[in-house]
Order: structure tokens, then sequence, then C-alpha cells
């Protein structure tokens, strides 16, 4: 199988390299691929007929981590100590 | 742009039914024209997650190395991690954070089955009323099929109606014939009655003129003279004959 159609979990370390070089990065294949995902996710966790709670609580609790994530340079000033 | 998804998602799954059944039907139309092979049904359930957050294939993926408890270890390592480096940082905030997850998880799982029953109900009842369209549909048209093949066998009995109908006009046109021969032999029947009568009156007049044109000349040809001596002889025959009787009656 050529690398290019391998999956991100098949590909080994050392192909990884090769295979970003095959990724399509224009903006048109960015977007496709966030539809993809977004669909593979809807259609796995959302799209169903009895729907739990982890669907939506994954996406929260994502939100909530990037969120975190893009307050960290406030938050420093916060910190406890100043050396780790 | 993630916040956004959330609150889309949020709402479409929060009822897992009703808004996410509608949502879900658009997703699944057949957008291409030409598969026109039924859409599969639903899942019935969603991807796994434990505690509600961590979906069950991390858990998969690390099982063969370190058993059941590695995901646990690699929570528990990563979160000191983040503590002892000050990655996160306890301030304010962790505190609201941590009552926040109280609430919510208690409320979770105190009403969280019911919430997914109502959910359920609701959705059931939109399946039984499309069923329900659905029914009805079906049933008027197995009406409209019956009604079609009674049409079909009530066609079948015309030609009854049409041979009734032909004898009816059969019977019609002999009256009116015999009727008219009747009339027709009436009709002849006069006139030659007509003609019988007329030879019979000329007849009877020929007889009745001559026997009275014979008695005429008779009379007429009857002279005085000829008169005068046939009642002589008349007389004298009658007195004859009246002593011939005599003579009789005597004896």
């Amino acid at each position: 199988v050529p690398v290019a159609e391998k999956r991100l979990v098949d590909v080994k370390l050392g192909e990884l390299g090769s295979w970003l070089g095959t990724r399509d990065f224009t903006p048109n294949g960015i977007l496709a691929s966030i539809r993809k995902g977004h669909d593979r996710y809807y259609n796995k966790y959302i799209n169903v007929r009895k729907g739990g709670i982890g669907g939506v609580a994954m996406l929260l609790a994502g939100y909530v981590a990037l969120s975190y994530v893009w307050e960290f340079e406030h938050l420093k000033h916060d910190r406890w100590r100043k050396y780790h | 742009m993630l916040s956004r998804l959330v609150l889309v998602s949020a709402n479409a799954a929060k009822n897992s039914s009703p808004l996410g059944a509608g949502l879900v039907q658009l997703s699944r139309l057949h957008t291409s024209p030409n598969s026109q092979a039924p859409v599969p049904p639903l899942p019935e359930k969603g991807g796994k997650t434990r505690h509600g957050i961590f979906p069950e294939e991390l858990f998969q993926l690390l099982y063969p190395k370190t058993g059941v408890t590695g995901p646990y270890m690699l929570g528990a390592g990563l979160l000191t991690y983040f503590l002892s480096k000050e990655i996160y940082i306890i301030n304010h905030e962790t505190i609201s954070a941590a009552c926040m997850a109280t609430v919510i998880i208690y409320s979770v799982k105190r009403f969280g089955p019911d919430v997914a029953a109502f959910a359920d109900k609701l959705n059931e009842e939109k399946l039984q009323k499309a069923e329900e369209v659905k029914a009805l549909a079906v049933a008027s048209l197995a009406q409209a099929i019956e009604d079609e093949k009674k049409e079909q066998w009530g066609v079948e009995g015309q030609h009854l109606l049409f041979d009734a109908k032909r004898n009816n006009v059969a019977m019609l046109l002999e009256t009116n014939w015999r009727e008219r021969v009747h009339t027709v032999h009436n009709e002849v029947k006069k006139r030659l009655d007509y003609q019988i009568a007329l030879q019979s009156l000329h007849r009877r007049m020929e007889q009745e003129h001559m026997v009275s044109w014979v008695e005429k000349n008779v009379v007429s040809s009857i002279t005085p003279q000829q008169e005068k001596t046939s009642i002589a002889k008349c007389i004298t025959d009658l007195k004859s004959l009246a002593k011939i009787q005599q003579a009789k009656a005597t004896v």
C-alpha cells in the first residue's frame, strides 16, 4: 500500500515526512479535511439513535482545554513559584 | 469557531433525538442522483466513552502494552507533571471549576436517564406520526385498488346489461311490426268488403229492377177485356170448386 493512501495511525515514524508531503495543504484541501473530520466525529458520536453525553461532553472538554491553552500567557503571572 | 460548533452540536445532541433527528435526516439525504438504494438505518448507540469525556479507543490502544490501568496511570502522570511544572496553575478558577464539575456530574448522574427517556419519547412520537401518515396513505391506496377491482368486475357484467337492452329493443320492433301488419290486414279487408258489398248491391238492384219491370209490364199488358174474361173464368172455377166441395162434404 503506497504511503500516500495510508491513514495517519498506520504511518510509521520514518515515513511521516513523506506522508506529510503528500497531504493537500491548499485552502480547499484544508477545508475538505476539516469537513471530513467533522463528518467523522458527527456520524460517530452525535448522529445516532441513542446518543450519550460523550458526544457533547468531549467537545466541551476540548473547548475548555483549548481556551486554557490560549489563556496561558495571561495565567503565567498567577504562578505560585517562579522556578520549577 | 469551535465554540460555535459546540453550540450547534450541543443543540443537536442535547435531545439526542428531535432536533437531532431532523438535522440527522438532512445529512443523510441522497445527494447524488445516481444512488437510489435505501439509506441505511441510524446506528443505535454512539461511540463509547469512559467517564463521559475519554473515548474508549484510547483504552483499547493502551491495553496490549499497559493492561487495564495504563490510561489511568497516564492520566495521573500527566496531572502530576502539569501540576508540578505549573503548566496547570491553581488559582481561583480552579475552585470554581471544581464546584461546577461537581454540580455538573451530580446533575448528569441524577437527571441523565430521565432526560434521555424524555428525548426518546419525543422521537417516538415523531416516528409514530410519520408511521400514521404512511399507514393512512397505504390504506387509502389499498382502498383505491379495491375500488378499481370492483369497477373492473362491474364492467364485466355490462354485457348482460347490453343484452337486456338489445332484447327490449328487439321486442319493441317486433311489436311495432305486428301492429302495422294488423293495420294492413284490416285496411285490405275493409276494401275487399266494400267491393263485395258493392257487387251484391248491384245484383240486388238489377234483380229488383227486373222484377218490378216484369210486373209492371205484365200488369200493363192485362187489357180490360182480358181482365173481365179472366175474372169470369175465376168465378166459374170457384163455383165449380164449391160444387165439388159440397159434393165431397155430403159424401
